[in-house]
């Protein structure tokens, strides 16, 4: 338990720091006294609906407010936004929670970048193609209305899976980016349907990640699963809006499950910056950081009364640019599964409420045991290194001074952020995820255990 | 538009009809050369109107010639909207600089570039300044190369197996490598001009280079013996030469291939500024594809009309200078 006492150390001080600044500077005047190092900022995204938080923050005039000047990039895929980040072409960027964690640790490519802005939770789903849906539909149970019952698990999918692999045709799926929420979110709903999705073996120079696989995942940047999917490359995909509803309104294929129901309110994408550029620029970060706050509340304020207009924002083409239609179908709390069958989901797209922007460590620390359990992180690893990691990666400290900046502006509620007194960074053991498993962040060796599927202890490929 | 003018004997012949000098038989020569073209885009337009309609895609029907002036119009709006919006901006820029002056007199006030995504019309600039910088840096090297090793029947030699192999590169092959030496070479805090710039501008010389260097240096070595034998009789130095004797009569081979090589540098930097996520008409079209919308396709079509239009006045302009240069105005150019 050193590590939460470190943590907790760690918050008082800074809680103490602030204080003590706000007093001399008296309260209001914070940041009037205060200029951005840098104003002149390039921030990259992906074509996704969960960059929304970048879009607002922009087009409302947020990053104006706080002095800086920012352009917004669309990035081809998430290797080239990486690597333009870590180069410093771009100054920050919307990326995979898997990402700051996956370079810090050197899965792929090594640079230490940090995050204290967790950009939204859920807004994932995945998707397989017409034929494969014909042929799981029969396995799967209806109700009185002759609907299927939802969540659908990937049990159904395993008799087409197992089907494939007898007449030795190999069962394809696509996925964003190795180190990707939906690569993990995929996996997790695979393994807990019986169906095996592979291992990587770095140690052996194997990024492939398709070891002892079932099903063989491989990488398609987002906006081009649905053409992928259309083209027979791949039988179903992970991946977030609106590329799935896109595949709906296309007609080429069927959303089955969304990762709401695979882990209630999970963590998905973050802002992430290299560690140099934050140090370098401070203030500016924090900046940054105000900014995208009052978007995402924005984005969810008065039972998300603004996501229309949200909408109509991001159906541009420099941001989404699909139909309005398509990106209002998931962003205002509906998803549509099977043509027609349009349901409530009201917590698809979270940007604010459940304290969804706070950098959580127990977030960073699940990412992490999904790597170790998918043999991207190779050898075993102490309960100590995945708290140390979850330090080096999510700064919750740059997050509450932003947020208590915020507060004292009179912009923000403290009602709306965690206790920043009391707040550990560990969220309580969660329970929603569709194998019923509880996650704990604090023990995740012990979580590991629980898996059938999956590398625990000294396991290694 | 008098690039497009002078190419249309029609006008000439309708100043004839006004003059009354042969009436009847220039409005038939007026039908002829204006009538047929028109009747022939006339046409096309039709087959395409009924090609699209039974084309259907995901993305919907395929653009047919309506949807092409509806979304031409929307571009035009949303760039008149965007030079709006850069005026707020500057705007609002201005007045919290002078905020901040008031309460920090020691800021230097700055004004920064409107912010907002390039219109349009912006990429159309952006794709036509890169492709004609390219295409001067690689005549600049190309015209002198091609005059040297024309000169020379055993340079030519040398140089001719280099030349037959880099020639067909596709500049997709060259991107790349282009890519990551210029990110190595080209560190500046504060760039004169953007990365990606150099980039396309280096991809498009390294591709268009060739039609130049080849023909210059064959109009070069085909030079009449007479002429040569002229220079040798008045003893001309080797400079004297080249400009009053070699440069005159392989113009016209000279522009033959710098007329190919603009056409091919137009190509290769839409396909560059595509692959590369270079500002461009390319990484319009690319964007448009990967938004996968409703509008896409004739958003894209737009983009595919507008980049066969400035080919083409490209190498209309390229014909105008050549006619201008060449010695010989009786000979015909197409």
């Amino acid at each position: 338990m050193t590590g939460l006492n470190t943590i907790r150390r760690a918050f008082i001080k800074s809680a103490l720091v602030l204080a003590a600044g706000a007093a001399t500077l008296g309260l209001p005047s914070v940041s009037a006294e205060e200029y951005a190092e840098k104003e002149e900022l390039k921030f990259g995204f992906i074509k996704l609906t969960d960059m929304a938080p970048l879009a607002v923050a922009y087009e409302k005039g947020f990053f104006e407010d706080e002095g800086l000047y920012v352009t917004l990039e669309a990035q081809a895929n998430w290797k080239v936004l990486l690597d333009r980040v870590i180069d410093g072409q771009l100054d920050g960027a919307h990326m995979l929670a898997g990402q700051p964690l996956g370079a810090t640790i050197g899965f792929g490519t090594q640079a230490h970048i940090i995050t204290a802005f967790s950009m939204d939770l859920n807004g994932n789903g995945i998707t397989v193609s017409n034929d494969i849906w014909d042929q799981m539909k029969p396995n799967i149970p209806k109700d009185a209305d002759g609907k299927p019952v939802h969540p659908i698990k990937a049990d159904y999918l395993k008799p087409v899976v197992d089907k494939y692999k007898s007449e030795g045709k190999p069962f394809n799926m696509g996925m964003v980016f190795p180190v990707s929420t939906h690569n993990y979110e995929l996996r997790y709903w695979l393994a807990a349907g019986g169906i095996n999705p592979g291992y990587y073996a770095p140690h052996k120079g194997d990024s492939s990640g398709q070891i002892n696989a079932d099903a063989l995942l491989s990488v398609t940047p987002p906006p081009q699963m649905p053409a992928t999917l259309e083209a027979g490359t791949i039988y179903g995909y992970c991946v977030g809006e609106p590329w799935n509803q896109q595949a709906v309104f296309k007609g080429i294929g069927v959303p089955v499950i969304t990762d709401y129901e695979i882990w209630k309110d999970n963590p998905e994408k973050v802002f992430g910056v290299s560690k140099e550029w934050a140090d370098k620029y401070p203030i500016t970060h924090k900046k940054v950081v105000k900014a995208m706050i009052r978007a995402a509340e924005w984005l969810d304020a008065n039972n998300n009364a603004n996501r229309p207009e949200a909408v109509k924002i991001l159906s541009k083409p420099q941001y989404v640019g699909a139909d309005y239609d398509v990106i209002a179908n998931s962003m205002t709390g509906t998803f549509e599964y099977e043509k027609g069958d349009k349901r409530e989901v009201p917590d698809f797209n979270v940007f604010f409420r459940y304290n969804a922007t706070y950098p959580y460590y127990s977030d960073a620390i699940w990412y992490l045991t999904q790597m170790r359990r998918w043999g991207q992180i190779a050898d075993e690893k102490s309960d100590d290194w995945f708290m140390e990691t979850a330090k080096k990666v999510y700064r919750p400290d740059i997050y509450a001074a932003a947020a208590k900046e915020l507060i004292a502006e009179g912009k923000l509620d403290a009602k709306d952020f965690p206790d920043f007194a009391t707040e550990t960074g560990f969220k309580a053991p969660q329970k929603g995820f569709i194998d019923g498993i509880t996650y704990d962040g604090t023990k995740p060796n012990d979580y590991l255990k629980k898996f059938k599927i999956g590398l625990k202890g000294a396991d290694k490929i | 538009m008098t690039i497009a003018l002078s190419n249309m004997p029609w006008l000439e012949t309708v100043v004839k009809i006004a003059k009354g000098e042969n009436v009847g038989q220039n409005i038939q020569i007026i039908l002829k050369t204006l009538g047929l073209p028109l009747a022939g885009i006339l046409v096309f337009l039709m087959i395409w109107h009924a090609a699209a309609s039974n084309i259907n895609t995901s993305l919907g029907q395929f653009p047919g010639p309506a949807d092409v002036v509806t979304q031409s119009k929307n571009l035009m709006n949303e760039h008149v909207t965007e030079r709006e919006k850069a005026e707020a901006f500057y705007e609002r820029q201005e007045k919290r600089n002078a905020d901040r002056v008031a309460k920090d007199p020691d800021y230097v006030p700055k004004i920064r570039p409107y912010t907002g995504k390039p219109t349009y019309v912006d990429q159309i600039g952006t794709s036509l300044v890169t492709v004609l910088s390219g295409f001067f840096l690689a005549s600049l090297i190309a015209v002198p190369l091609g005059i040297v090793i024309g000169l020379s029947s055993n340079l030519y030699s040398a140089f001719n197996p280099i030349i037959q192999i880099f020639k067909p590169v596709s500049p997709l092959a060259w991107l790349p490598l282009v890519t990551m030496v210029v990110s190595a070479l080209y560190v500046t805090d504060d760039p004169m001009v953007p990365k990606s710039f150099v980039t396309s501008m280096i991809t498009v010389m390294l591709c268009c280079l060739w039609p130049t260097v080849i023909n210059t240096a064959v109009g070069v070595a085909s030079i009449s013996q007479d002429l040569k034998n002229v220079s040798q009789v008045l003893r001309l130095s080797y400079m004297t030469h080249v400009i009053k004797i070699v440069l005159p009569s392989s113009v016209p081979m000279m522009f033959t291939g710098l007329r190919l090589s603009l056409s091919i540098a137009w190509m290769v930097l839409i396909a560059a500024e595509m692959l590369a996520q270079n500002p461009g008409l390319g990484k319009f079209v690319w964007d448009e594809f990967q938004n996968g919308s409703s509008d896409s396709l004739g958003r894209i079509m737009v983009a595919v009309i507008t980049i066969g239009l400035i080919g083409f006045l490209l190498d209309r302009i390229m014909l105008m200078i050549q006619r201008y240069v060449s010695w010989d105005k009786s000979a015909t150019l197409r």
